[in-house]
């Protein structure tokens, strides 16, 4: 789509442009040049010298177990937070689209967690989970269960998930409700007149109509679960006990800025570049599918 | 409604508020941890109803700060303060240039219009988090680590807000831009007069999600900042969570919890219209 009326001047343009383009180009695209340069480099100890070395830092890193262990961790972690946070999203929002009365007030009181920050969503179940004094702790432990997320790695990968989950409901349940409402009640109406009950209408009406939304809520939790976790992880468990909760993104940040390993942190900086640029093609794809309906 | 089902109504309350429950449960807890003495917070089980300390907690963490050393010396208003000017930079700056970049791009024919387009849609694939130890390099090299331009100005490129707006601006009749031209009014007047005003709720609801994207910003001004005069208020909270051979002072901690995360989610919940509208727009 393209305007039939425009202005004309030669420089003007270019001038409206031009801060947005710097900051592209000095932030993001010479840092990622930078990251695809350093990953096919190996420096020495001191940082003095290089040596152009091919793919040798991206076979190292698929060579080493610790990596290869962190991309299957985050794999898992980012399909069930996905999984998690979707399922219940939808599940509220099912009940919410459902009721007329207090519909509103429930909305304002699921959407809030959007805004709280994920290390402080971290934070706040750091506190809930602590093995000494945390409330959901004590009730574990009453129950039986010895919860320790500072010893053990399964109780630590589960708190950074609980607290992944929690915050991410409130988008998916935004995005649920608005797919929902956009469904003609006609539709329902008449396959109700048809005979057809609440379970039978949700799975061969709602279920399909939503589809696309369900798609593009998936690509964008994956994402979120992928990178924007960082600050739970880094605020909670430091990728602790043992590398338990050593998500992909914290393994960058750790092996390149604290380990200062420049050629290792390159290589996975270009990995989850591609990884970025493969979901972000497949969600581009999905919008032109759904322009086309 | 379909049809009267009473059984099914009620489970639908049911549910929710049990979703209402598991959302604000944690939320309360910390508010009531934030009221008591760090003794009582010692030992579980701790307790569930507010205490008496709601004022002097708070009171000392805004004005004087924590006492351990990693996160001591610097009071919350100062980290807040710098979350605020944080937020506010970018999410202004971002709806600035981007309402400019788009008007560029939709309303001028000129050599490398798409490559512009291509260049700011990029940004989009990729994140702070796949470019950490040469973006940080960047910023070092250019001065600019520990003051407010380094903690912002890398985060003002937007490709959302620039294709939210060039959605917008596409759909705006050609027939005001003809009238405006006809009249004698120039680009830059057309956009200020008629562009703007038109513009309004699309920039508020950027500005919700904006302003939110902004002051939760973590991995950022954990890499910009070593001075603690400009720590924020996010990451100031992983300080004082992770303190080396004591226990943190919960009561503390988790009354900056509160503080933190008080302004963004303010604003989400009284501007919910506009957050709803930015959220499901800029995501298309």
């Amino acid at each position: 789509m393209e305007k039939r009326v425009v202005f004309r001047s030669a420089w003007l343009p270019y001038a409206l442009l031009a801060p947005q383009l710097v900051i592209t180009a000095v932030f993001f695209v010479w840092p990622a040049s930078q990251a695809l340069y350093q990953s096919v480099l190996l420096e020495d100890a001191f940082g003095l010298k290089s040596q152009f070395v091919w793919a040798d830092n991206f076979t190292a890193l698929f060579r080493n177990s610790d990596y290869v262990s962190s991309f299957g961790r985050t794999a898992v972690f980012s399909i069930l937070v996905a999984g998690l946070a979707m399922g219940i999203a939808l599940l509220l929002a099912v009940m919410a689209d459902h009721v007329i009365r207090g519909a509103t007030t429930y909305k304002t009181f699921l959407i809030w967690p959007y805004a709280v920050a994920p290390a402080v969503a971290g934070a706040l179940w750091v506190f809930m989970f602590n093995p000494r004094i945390g409330i959901v702790a004590y009730a574990m432990h009453s129950f039986g269960y010895d919860w320790n997320h500072q010893i053990k790695g399964e109780d630590a990968f589960a708190l950074i998930t609980v607290a992944a989950v929690w915050k991410q409901i409130s988008y998916n349940f935004v995005f649920f409700l608005a797919g929902l409402q956009a469904i003609p009640k006609s539709l329902l109406e008449a396959a109700a007149i048809d005979g057809a009950g609440p379970g039978k209408r949700f799975r061969s009406i709602v279920l399909p109509l939503i589809s696309p939304t369900s798609f593009f809520l998936l690509v964008v939790n994956i994402v979120y679960a992928f990178f924007d976790t960082f600050g739970i992880v880094h605020a909670t468990t430091s990728g602790g006990p043992a590398k338990a909760t050593e998500i992909l993104v914290y393994k960058v940040f750790n092996d390149g800025f604290i380990g200062l390993d420049l050629g290792s942190s390159a290589a996975q900086s270009v990995i989850l570049m591609t990884i970025v640029i493969l979901l972000t093609v497949v969600q581009f794809k999905y919008i032109e599918r759904k322009v086309a309906y | 409604m379909v049809e009267r089902r009473p059984w099914l109504t009620l489970l639908a309350h049911v549910t929710l508020a049990i979703g209402v429950l598991m959302v604000a449960f944690p939320i309360w807890v910390t508010f009531v941890a934030s009221t008591h003495r760090p003794e009582d917070i010692m030992t579980a089980p701790i307790p569930l109803w507010p205490g008496t300390q709601l004022l002097a907690n708070y009171s000392e963490l805004l004005f004087s700060g924590l006492k351990n050393p990693s996160a001591g010396g610097v009071p919350l208003w100062r980290m807040m303060a710098n979350s605020l000017v944080m937020a506010l930079i970018i999410a202004i700056g971002k709806i600035v240039l981007s309402f400019m970049a788009a008007f560029a791009i939709v309303y001028f024919r000129f050599p490398f219009r798409m490559a512009a387009f291509w260049l700011i849609f990029m940004t989009l694939m990729l994140p702070v988090e796949v470019r950490i130890v040469p973006t940080f390099k960047v910023v070092a090299d250019l001065g600019m680590l520990n003051s407010y331009a380094g903690l912002t100005v890398p985060l003002l490129a937007s490709a959302t807000a620039t294709f939210l707006f060039r959605q917008f601006f596409l759909t705006v009749p050609d027939e005001l831009a003809e009238a405006a031209r006809m009249d004698g009014a120039g680009p830059l007047r057309f956009m200020k007069d008629i562009l703007l005003p038109l513009s309004t709720t699309n920039i508020a609801a950027l500005f919700v999600i904006m302003f939110t994207f902004g002051w939760n910003q973590y991995l950022w001004p954990l890499l910009m900042t070593t001075d603690r005069q400009y720590m924020t208020v996010v990451m100031g909270i992983q300080r004082m969570i992770n303190v080396a051979d004591t226990d943190p002072q919960w009561p503390m901690v988790m009354a900056a919890v509160i503080l933190a995360m008080l302004p963004p989610v303010a604003i989400v919940v009284v501007l919910q219209k506009w957050f709803v509208k930015g959220l499901v727009e800029t995501e298309k």
